[in-house]
């Protein structure tokens, strides 16, 4: 399935504060799409680290993030410098929202606006975007 | 302040041209299986493209046709890449057999393994922050410090105490945050109107407690202690420490200080040097911010 959006999935992998049933259905289905995705272990952990991957991922545009609070990642983010911006970033909060719900939103083929009600943040100029690729 | 580092490498399992696809089920065991042990993994498609998160290595890992796919490559050549076949013996073994393979890489190339650290740590958000300095007073960990140009900023993520929020509990503007607390506001959930009720009633610590709350924490800390050198009876000083535990929490509102931090807290003289360089960096910032209002 084509998908113009860069999509990254969350795992939280050292808490247990996102329902497991819930995250480990987001990656299922997503596995089951035909999408290509990111997936990191831990956005808290990337964040603590100032990962430069994160500056990366803001420096994208459509990208959609499976995580948690828009509030929480969005910060996360600007402590490690890295600030995205809600015109470019649509966060999915899996602590409060069903695996279908995100995985829907995951995959819809709608563009990110300002108008969407999620968010994230950030940089205007587009980067080097491919390390390996197929010609 | 932790040094910017990148993860150590990401895996790829790469399905595009020159492999044969994996099953979803083998996609998404292999997936977790990695995640769980921190690893990042990046799920490349036919025709699909690898976005640049700056990882100089990269382990691709798929049911190549060949040794490796044809016309996979470094565009920019700054990557290292490192192919491995996933043949029927490890498919059929599972994701287990895939994690070992990664971590046998690993091994090979003495990569620093990911994770050992529960990412616990103060987050804050801006966009409320008043820069009033008191999580800077407040914090005996030196967890936070102060920028160049006179904001609070979180420096040193890993002294602070796992599962303990009570600086955002003191923060007077719901600003800081515990992305991995259970409950909101501080775990980042939007803030309602009972929030800001609460927060409009919260009144400042050291007037509330006639003093320095450190003081008073390491009063108790030392009362503790002292009887429990004297009776040396694991039991019954488990049992005070429970008591004056108790009784600190509910001096001071439900701050949720975990009891170890209690039992660990600095000497006096350590206390009282980080509180007066915390008002000294209080006082500087909040000079430099005021400055700052005057010049505009």
């Amino acid at each position: 399935m084509a998908n113009p959006c860069q999509l990254l999935y969350c795992h939280c992998a050292y808490a247990k504060v996102v329902p497991r049933e819930v995250k480990q259905e987001v990656l299922k289905q997503l596995s089951e799409s035909g999408v290509a995705f990111d997936a990191v272990a831990d956005l808290c952990e990337m964040s603590a680290r100032q990962d430069p991957a994160l500056l990366q991922i803001a420096q994208q545009e459509n990208v959609r993030i499976a995580a948690c609070y828009p509030r929480a990642v969005k910060w996360l983010f600007a402590a490690a410098e890295a600030p995205i911006q809600e015109q470019t970033h649509r966060v999915l909060n899996m602590r409060t929202e069903s695996a279908a719900e995100i995985v829907s939103r995951l995959l819809s083929t709608e563009e990110i606006t300002s108008s969407n009600e999620d968010m994230a943040a950030v940089e205007e100029t587009p980067i080097e975007e491919t390390q390996v690729e197929e010609p | 302040m932790i040094s910017p580092v990148a993860a150590s490498w990401r895996v790829v399992l790469y399905e595009g041209e020159g492999s044969h696809p994996l099953g979803a089920d083998e996609r998404f065991e292999a997936t977790s299986a990695l995640l769980e042990r921190g690893y990042a993994v990046s799920n490349v498609r036919p025709g699909g493209r690898l976005p640049n998160l700056g990882h100089a290595d990269l382990l691709v890992l798929g049911r190549f046709v060949g040794e490796k796919p044809p016309h996979v490559e470094d565009a920019l050549g700054e990557v290292r890449l490192h192919f491995h076949q996933l043949d029927e013996g490890i498919i059929e073994a599972g994701a287990a057999s895939v994690l070992a393979l990664v971590e046998a890489e690993q091994n090979e190339q003495n990569v620093t393994p990911p994770g050992g650290w529960k990412p616990w740590f103060p987050v804050i958000d801006f966009d409320r922050c008043t820069n009033c300095m008191q999580c800077l007073s407040f914090c005996l960990f030196d967890v936070y410090g102060v920028s160049g140009d006179g904001k609070i900023q979180v420096q040193n993520q890993t002294n602070c105490k796992t599962d303990c929020p009570a600086c955002s509990r003191v923060c007077p503007d719901v600003a800081i945050l515990f992305p991995k607390y259970k409950a909101g506001p501080i775990n980042g959930a939007e803030i309602n109107s009972d929030d800001l009720r609460r927060e409009a009633m919260k009144v400042d610590i050291s007037s509330l407690l006639g003093g320095d709350i450190y003081a008073l924490l390491r009063d108790r800390s030392e009362k503790a202690k002292s009887r429990f050198s004297k009776e040396r009876d694991d039991e019954r000083a488990l049992k005070e420490r429970m008591r004056c535990l108790k009784k600190l929490q509910e001096g001071l509102g439900d701050l949720e200080i975990p009891a170890e931090v209690i039992s660990s807290l600095p000497s006096m003289d350590e206390i009282q040097a980080k509180a007066a360089e915390a008002k000294r960096k209080a006082e500087k910032a909040l000079q430099q911010q005021e400055q700052s209002k005057h010049d505009v």
